[in-house]
């Protein structure tokens, strides 16, 4: 990469960098295909950049030069009107000869971002209004697993993610990694990429899904290729068993209250469907896809009242008293 | 030159003067008092409604505009609920791109192409007062359902499956679909129109290389619209069908597929951004010829030009759609089609670029919009060539920098040349001059507050905003420059209340514009300012592709049409030879009451189905109406 677009990045990454939820930014490439793609944008905002101010040049001098005198508008200059002919159909030339250079540079950018690695780790993921499910499916059923709004990948790695949906059009889009690829209901998409560096990347949905689109994110988790797999194997595992008597209260309350109705909690008797695997809940980092940081302020808060927070979703507000939801979040934060 | 007068009847050639003048205002003009206004069928009558209504969506759509920039000042802003903001932005799209952006170019048209060609009035003026009212009714039918809490919410777009019966349960979508029928209509019958006015109404001598390149590039629009409209009516009509009587076009549980909608929407999506920007270039090479003093360089550069735009722009929808999971090698050549567009309209830019230099320009408001228009579409056709590379639309496909993107485009592209045609056209229209001083500060004002506003959202898009999100969180980052926007886009709000100011104070108090206020070239000033009902007295002969400043002195007249009943002269389709005088409709109420039918048609087919079957016996009958022979005479050569 020549100097000067390093140059351009690093001023353009320090005003993005600035966000604590997370990089989202094309300015800001941790993945071969994102950087890919900022080397291609770069090219294409030289050549732009060039031809503009060459045009604002060229209206600039044509406004303010010194003017043939004509007493009246049609006493054209003959050899003028040719000569200037013989230039706008060179620019015509030129201008061609640009596009199907860019045209090119595109292309091959294109294949470098789309290539496909067979040995990619792979992933499903589906979009619902407004959450995203994930689905990390092996060979053996003991190794596949099912969570929520936050995908966990090796760096250095390939990854391959299954993009479906569950109702309307929804985007995946993580853009300090790659760009995005729409999850379409009744179609199966596919998109692969690396994570260069470790790293907390946020996403979000980038096809208007309806009501909450707005508060339809998620967060990539890039590790360590090691520390995936230790990661991995602990998201394999049931929930743990609530340790205390108001964990208990609260694994009962769960049931009783009707959480379970929607929500799956792997090793107990929760096996809803409707919602997000809350299995590991415990050790997101955020809650109500991508909404809010996962605390038990936020956590309580949004049980207390999830159409308050998030109009629209379909959790319902469940009438629990303060000692029961106290027990519920106690459970739910064992749950890592 | 003269034709055989038969007895009996009155021609022009044989009045002089003012007694002429009188006998054919009286012949032509619209019906005094409320029902002779609604039975107006003059081209400039109905012309004027039409820009005045789209300015009036403008206004609406604008407010829109600003509604959602105060809502996405801050992260988190209550200003408005989700709700609230989701039918703001469909209702701001849809109105800037079916009731603002394409009606006023066609209203222009409608009043200016008649007088540029040197007729006496459009073709098929009854079609024409149907499409206004069509127009008016749909137009209002959107904007009552909004006030009513019904306005549509599934974006201009409206992607299926979430505006299918199942994600959207209520009458939203229905209510947009339908709209786009309504405006479709009244698009495709304006032109119908155009077209038929350009090829048998030119007057006599103006061959097809002597058509005024504002006329040349409605010619072209019309075309457009006649080949897109019929796409994103099919497309409307399906959704409407599955919505209410369960077809399963988009369905893809039963063989259908959301996709299909996308194809149908962008085959008609794309080309309705050139259906937009064409008229534009019309505007610019009118107002640039007039005041860089000298005709425009590369006349039949420009023409190809235009007419290559119409052919390509059929050729690169599914550059909308290149994150839909495509194949990979056929994305690629949509992106070099897309790209290839830049060619003809980078041959227009050169060429006007090469009559300002080479002009001696007079620079008063019309010719700041057009120096502001080339400085902004120029910036937004580049970033065009950006979105249209496919890798590097992964990342800025819906998110603020198309937002950027089509607006320097569209604004730049057709709204400053709009603007700066109604400082270069109010004179005729009204017959008074717009103020130049206000003019210069609505021109500072809308150039300023328009970059202010909308370059930061390139960053924002590369900064990772997606577009039509309500709000954003505050740990984004995104707060300075959406506040900055929003202010760029209220001092660009002010420009347009200067316009607006501008216009009322200069109907009353304007200098008096004369014919030929700006010393123009074309055949438009060669009447009054406003012109008669008729148009011209005698209809031009043209011998030269810039009439006014070939024959400054006097122009030369064709005589010979009636002066007791209203006549117009056909010409030949390529040498503009004249063929045959035909006689053009009288004012009539039946386009009015045909229009009414029709909506009862459409509002009613989103409740029932019945209503197409009870809502055609009252369309036949006013279309009968319509159409009863009123015993004129024959056409004659």
């Amino acid at each position: 990469m020549p100097v000067w677009v390093r140059l351009f990045l690093v001023l353009c990454t320090s005003w993005s960098l600035a966000g604590c939820a997370g990089r989202q930014s094309t300015l800001d490439p941790q993945g071969l295909q994102s950087e890919q793609i900022l080397h291609t944008l770069f090219i294409f905002l030289a050549v732009a950049a060039i031809v503009w101010v060459a045009v604002v040049i060229v209206l600039g001098v044509g406004m303010v030069r010194r003017k043939r005198l004509a007493d009246q508008p049609l006493d054209l200059h003959q050899p003028f009107e040719e000569r200037t002919g013989r230039v706008i159909l060179g620019l015509g030339v030129i201008t061609t000869v640009i596009v199907l250079g860019l045209s090119f540079v595109s292309y091959a950018g294109q294949r470098t971002v789309f290539a496909k690695d067979e040995n990619a780790l792979t992933l499903k993921i589906i979009g619902h209004q407004w959450w995203w499910e994930v689905r990390y499916e092996a060979d053996s059923p003991h190794q596949s697993f099912v969570t929520a709004n936050e995908i966990r990948i090796p760096t250095g790695q390939p990854v391959k993610v299954e993009l479906e949906s569950a109702d309307v059009i929804h985007s995946f889009w993580v853009p300090s990694l790659t760009g995005k690829m729409d999850l379409i209901t009744g179609q199966k998409n596919e998109l692969q990429f690396t994570a260069k560096n470790a790293g907390v990347y946020r996403g979000q949905c980038a096809e208007f899904c309806g009501l909450q689109h707005a508060h339809m994110a998620f967060t990539v988790i890039a590790l360590p290729p090691d520390e995936f797999a230790r990661w991995r194997e602990h998201e394999n595992q049931s929930a743990n068993s609530p340790a205390d008597q108001l964990g208990k209260q609260g694994e009962a309350l769960f049931r009783a209250r009707g959480c379970a109705l929607c929500h799956n909690i792997n090793g107990t008797m929760a096996g809803g469907q409707l919602g997000p695997d809350l299995t590991h809940i415990g050790s997101r980092t955020t809650i109500a896809a991508g909404t809010l940081p996962n605390t038990p302020a936020t956590l309580g808060a949004w049980i207390a009242d999830p159409q308050h927070i998030k109009p629209g979703n379909l959790m319902p507000k469940m009438p629990l008293q303060s000692d029961e939801m106290i027990a519920i979040l106690h459970y739910l934060e064992q749950l890592k | 030159m003269s034709m055989a007068a038969e007895p009996n009847e009155l021609r022009d050639d044989v009045l002089n003067g003012l007694r002429l003048s009188r006998q054919l205002e009286k012949v032509w003009r619209t019906p005094s008092g409320l029902v002779g206004a609604l039975m107006s069928v003059d081209h400039k009558v109905v012309g004027r409604r039409y820009i005045l209504t789209a300015f009036a969506f403008l206004l609406l759509g604008g407010i829109l505009a600003i509604l959602m920039r105060v809502q996405l000042a801050g992260p988190e802003k209550t200003f408005l609920s989700a709700d609230k903001y989701n039918q703001i932005f469909t209702m701001h799209g849809s109105t800037m791109m079916f009731l603002f952006a394409v009606p006023v170019m066609e209203a222009f048209a409608v009043y200016l192409v008649p007088l540029m060609v040197g007729t006496r009035n459009i073709a098929f003026p009854r079609l024409n007062a149907f499409s206004y009212w069509m127009f008016l009714f749909g137009g209002c039918f959107l904007w009552i359902s909004f006030a009513l809490n019904v306005g549509p919410d599934v974006g201009w777009f409206a992607y299926v499956p979430l505006s299918s019966l199942q994600y959207t349960p209520t009458k939203r979508p229905d209510v947009w679909a339908q709209m786009i029928t309504f405006t479709e209509v009244a698009a495709l019958a304006v032109s119908v129109e155009i077209v038929v006015t350009v090829f048998k109404l030119r007057a006599p001598g103006m061959t097809l290389d002597r058509i005024p390149l504002f006329v040349w590039a409605m010619l072209v629009t019309s075309f457009l619209v006649m080949f897109a409209m019929p796409s994103v009516m099919v497309a409307s009509t399906s959704l409407i069908l599955d919505r209410l009587v369960n077809t399963r076009f988009y369905d893809s549980s039963s063989g259908g597929h959301p996709l299909l909608w996308q194809h149908l929407f962008w085959f008609f999506g794309h080309p309705e951004v050139y259906i937009i920007f064409i008229p534009g270039t019309g505007m610019v090479s009118a107002i640039l010829a007039t005041f860089a003093r000298r005709p425009v360089i590369g006349y039949p550069v420009v023409i190809l030009s235009l007419i290559a735009t119409g052919f390509l722009s059929f050729g690169l929808w599914v550059h909308h759609m290149f994150v839909t999971g495509l194949p990979q090698l056929g994305a690629g050549l949509f992106t070099a089609s897309s790209m290839l567009i830049a060619v003809p309209s980078g041959l227009q830019i050169f060429c006007w670029l090469a009559t300002l230099w080479d002009g001696r320009p007079v620079y008063r408001t019309p010719l700041l919009f057009v120096i502001g228009f080339i400085v902004i579409f120029v910036l937004g056709g580049l970033s065009g060539v950006m979105v249209a590379s496919v890798p590097i639309d992964t990342q800025v496909h819906d998110t603020y920098f198309v937002v950027a993107h089509f607006h320097y485009v569209l604004i730049g592209g057709a709204v400053f040349p709009l603007v700066g045609a109604v400082y270069y056209w109010f004179p005729k229209i009204a017959g008074r001059m717009l103020s130049e001083r206000l003019g210069r500060w609505n021109f500072w004002l809308a150039f300023i507050g328009f970059n202010v506003a909308f370059f930061p959202m390139h960053i924002l898009g590369l900064i990772g905003m997606p577009r039509r999100v309500y709000t954003y969180t505050a740990d984004m980052d995104w707060a300075h420059l959406n506040l900055l926007s929003s202010g760029g886009a209220l001092i660009f709000a002010l420009s347009f209340a200067l316009l607006l100011v501008n216009v009322i104070y200069s109907l009353r108090k304007g200098e008096l514009a004369g014919d030929n206020p700006w010393n123009a070239s074309t055949l438009e000033w060669a009447t009054s300012s406003p012109p008669p009902p008729q148009n011209f007295d005698r209809i031009p002969v043209v011998k030269h592709r810039d009439p006014l400043w070939a024959d400054n002195e006097s122009l030369p007249v064709v005589a010979g049409l009636s002066a007791e009943r209203r006549e117009v002269l056909l010409t030949s389709l390529a040498e503009a030879e004249p063929q045959i005088r035909e006689a053009s409709p009288e004012p009539s109420i039946w386009p009015l009451l045909a229009a009414i039918a029709t909506t009862v048609f459409f509002i009613g087919s989103i409740f029932t189905p019945w209503a197409v079957l009870w809502g055609t016996p009252p369309m036949a009958v006013t279309l009968i109406g319509w159409f009863w022979p009123a015993g004129s005479k024959e056409d004659e050569e």
